[in-house]
């Protein structure tokens, strides 16, 4: 059998291959960007199946679920907020019927690498009342995505398959299976289940309410949810999910006692095989990456008297990521050591924008346009530009969500007060910044929006802007923002000064302007130079 | 056999590649192999490791527990001492003794190196002088995958095939550039 060594990522994207996607979709986001890398790198290599970046998660999702109605199957990847940008599409997509195996794969970031929360996507699975799968290492990422097809095909729902960065982002060998054909271009056979009007909606809901105890059922038997009894050790049993597991598996050779042992890695969790291991022991220990979700479920359901150890009752921490070692208090061993430190204060290394970037040149001359005021107030966004909340810039105030700054400014703005700015990167803008600049023109609001276009996806690696550079004003004016209060400027530190003035000036105007500083990210240029100048 | 290995320092320095050549290597040589790296935002300029495992059974955890890596090896002197936690007590410690300065409190580098060589098993290795010598400051991670070939629980043999194949493609030029480097950072560790 083939091997190929392969991130958490490339294996699941591996898997859907596999399990014949005719396309594939997302926006990128770490920790799930190397998904749609590695899918378009293929698509250029094999010549299909098609893999695009889309403008933001929701249209990537509803681009999937197009496949599905037409009858083949398809990938749709993103970060876990990104999922909050989807979650319309994703929740009504539950209750169509799904046609071509639709997958969703939503790459989780506790510890908040790379993130502004560490929400964890197994609530939005249970939520939409589908099954989700949560591989614990590369081999299962590419089984998982495989099965997640078949799944979804056969309870016509989308399937979510749930990873985390520390997965996303390991490598480590994977057997590779046989590949399976594309499926047929059928379209979907009653136009009824796809049409959610009322009527529809109800015998949909009512359908899946059924399919749920099917799903269930699924869950028991499913050989991802192992189950192993030690009828001889009672003190405790253990319940791992995630890449718990693998932690729990590392200091399994330091106990003294085998405990029984359920892993979950298919939700809807199995009830059954819970209350078996729980009627093997006197407490149960839960081990979980991401939020207490079954733990919370159970105090629920055991009966009463039974001590459950986890999250809730603060063994287990409760926030950022397992390890090795953050368990071992709960399996009540020793902490382990490691080697002394030299006394010194280690300096921090936080990341921050490249030498020469161009968003610091745009922050400069921001922060000349604004020293006149007493006050200003600059929301920001998401992107690399996020970096200059860090020293020595310091120069923006806010990072919420994708596409926030904007709809922050105008608020602000509507309360009175003034400068209101809000900056932006041009990808995220496109991403989910055109609809709240369309409140701004439609209120004409006095504020003042720096689109920082450094023509690329800079912080996820420099994927392209959805849209070249180029036609980031026409779509500025195309929204209906007055011709004389768009401003273009290079991002460039030796026009600092006349910068600063051109921002003043509109900071200035008593309405809306939109203000593009342009200049590539330096290292998107590097990288086109290496490549032979072509974008 | 279980050998973990911390590769430590700044985004951008080529932590990835070097803990490729480790891991490709213990690949051929028939290890398991997992290898956790950082992606995203601190690859901006900011501290960087990868969590490197082989071994010849099954690993589970991607990540090194504390007191369980046999091998640190840093590009870069501030950042050898920003992981000792996982480090074996009998472990050691490799580190490029040149700095990147891009923060504003970078520490006195005689005091950052004074204090590095405080420690049981540690050993600073002036990379970007040798990988000169070698014929090119760039292959400054090269002499450092040398240092590590001396401790690593692999032929260096493997570790020179796998360089030479990555540079291939760059001429023979760059080949024995790099593979000299190797050998220089072999020859200048214990
Ligand atoms: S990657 Fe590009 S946009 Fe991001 S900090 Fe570096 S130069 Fe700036």
């Amino acid at each position: 059998m083939p091997e190929m060594v392969l991130l958490g990522d490339e294996a699941v994207a591996m898997g859907a291959l596999h399990a014949g996607i005719s396309a594939a979709y997302a926006y990128p986001g770490t920790p799930s960007t190397e998904i749609t890398e590695f899918l378009i790198q293929n698509s250029k290599k094999n010549n299909g199946p098609s893999a695009h970046w889309c403008a933001n998660e929701k249209t990537a999702y509803e681009a999937a679920l197009g496949v599905s109605f037409a009858g083949r199957r398809s990938l749709v990847s993103m970060k876990h907020v990104g999922l909050n940008v989807a979650a319309d599409p994703f929740m009504n997509s539950a209750i169509v019927s799904i046609h071509g195996g639709l997958v969703l794969v939503v790459a989780d970031d506790p510890g908040m690498h790379s993130s502004q929360n560490e929400q964890d996507s197994r609530y939005f699975a249970d939520f939409a009342r589908i099954v989700c799968l949560e591989p614990t290492n590369q081999q299962e990422a590419y089984e998982m995505a495989r099965e997640a097809f078949d799944i979804s095909e056969r309870f016509h729902i989308p399937v979510m398959i749930r990873l985390v960065t520390r997965l996303a982002h390991s490598r480590s060998v994977v057997q590779l299976s046989e590949p399976r054909t594309e499926n047929k271009l059928e379209k979907a056979p009653e136009p009824n289940s796809w049409i959610l009007l009322p009527s529809n909606a109800r015998n949909q809901w009512h359908g899946l309410l059924d399919t749920y105890k099917e799903m269930q059922q699924y869950s028991e038997e499913s050989s991802f949810n192992p189950l192993t009894l030690n009828s001889t050790f009672t003190d405790y049993a253990v319940i791992t999910t995630g890449l718990a597991k693998n932690y729990y598996l590392e200091n399994v050779p330091d106990l003294n006692e085998q405990p029984s042992h359920l892993h979950i890695s298919a939700y809807p969790f199995p009830a059954e095989k819970i209350r078996s291991l729980a009627s093997s022991a006197k407490k149960i220990l839960i081990l979980e990456e991401g939020y207490p979700f079954v733990e919370r479920f159970l105090r629920g359901i055991l009966p009463n008297g039974m001590e459950i150890i986890g999250k809730e009752s603060g063994e287990v921490p409760a926030e950022g990521e397992l390890n090795p070692d953050n368990i071992r208090p709960a399996l009540g061993l020793e902490s382990r050591t490691g080697s002394p430190h030299p006394d010194m204060p280690l300096s921090n290394r936080p990341p921050q924008l490249c030498p020469g970037c161009p968003h610091a040149d745009s922050f400069n001359a921001l922060k000349m346009a604004l020293s006149g005021y007493g006050k200003s107030m600059v929301t920001s966004d998401i992107g690399c530009y996020t970096l200059a909340a860090l020293p020595p810039y310091s120069a923006i105030e806010t990072t919420v969500n994708m596409g926030a700054s904007i709809g922050m400014a105008k608020g602000a703005s509507d309360a009175g007060y003034f400068p209101a700015v809000a900056v932006i990167g041009d990808s995220t803008f496109l991403h989910s910044g055109v609809s709240p600049l369309i409140d701004a023109v439609a209120h004409n609001t006095n504020m003042t929006l720096v689109i920082l276009d450094n023509e690329t996806t800079g912080m996820t690696g420099g994927q392209p802007t959805i849209l070249p550079s180029s036609r980031l004003e026409k779509v500025v004016l195309g929204i209906g923002v007055e011709p004389e209060h768009v401003k273009l400027i290079e991002a460039h530190r030796k026009f600092d000064e006349e910068n600063s003035k051109v921002i003043k000036q509109e900071i200035e105007y008593n309405g809306l302007s939109v203000i593009i500083a342009v200049r590539e990210c330096v290292e998107t240029a590097k990288r086109h130079k290496r490549e032979g100048g072509q974008s | 056999m279980k050998y973990d290995v911390i590769l430590a320092g700044v985004g951008g320095q080529g932590v990835l590649s070097v803990s490729a050549i480790i891991a490709s290597s213990a690949m051929e040589e028939g290890l398991q192999v997992k290898q956790s790296e950082v992606h995203g935002m601190s690859q901006r300029g900011g501290a960087v490791y990868t969590n490197l495992r082989l071994s010849d059974e099954t690993i589970y955890s991607d990540l090194i527990p504390i007191g369980g890596a046999s091998l640190v090896l840093s590009m870069e002197p501030l950042e050898s001492l920003r992981y000792l936690d996982y480090l074996n007590p009998e472990g050691q410690l490799i580190t490029s003794s040149n700095p990147e300065r891009n923060i504003d409190d970078y520490p006195d580098l005689d005091t950052l190196i004074g204090k590095i060589n405080t420690l049981p098993h540690a050993q600073v290795i002036d990379a970007r002088k040798l990988a000169l010598e070698a014929g090119s400051g760039r292959a400054a991670n090269m002499v450092l995958a040398g240092a590590a070939s001396n401790y690593v629980p692999l032929k260096s043999e493997t570790m020179e095939g796998y360089i030479r194949k990555i540079f291939q493609r760059k001429g023979d030029k760059v080949v024995e550039t790099n593979l000299k480097a190797f050998q220089l950072g072999r020859e200048n560790s214990k």
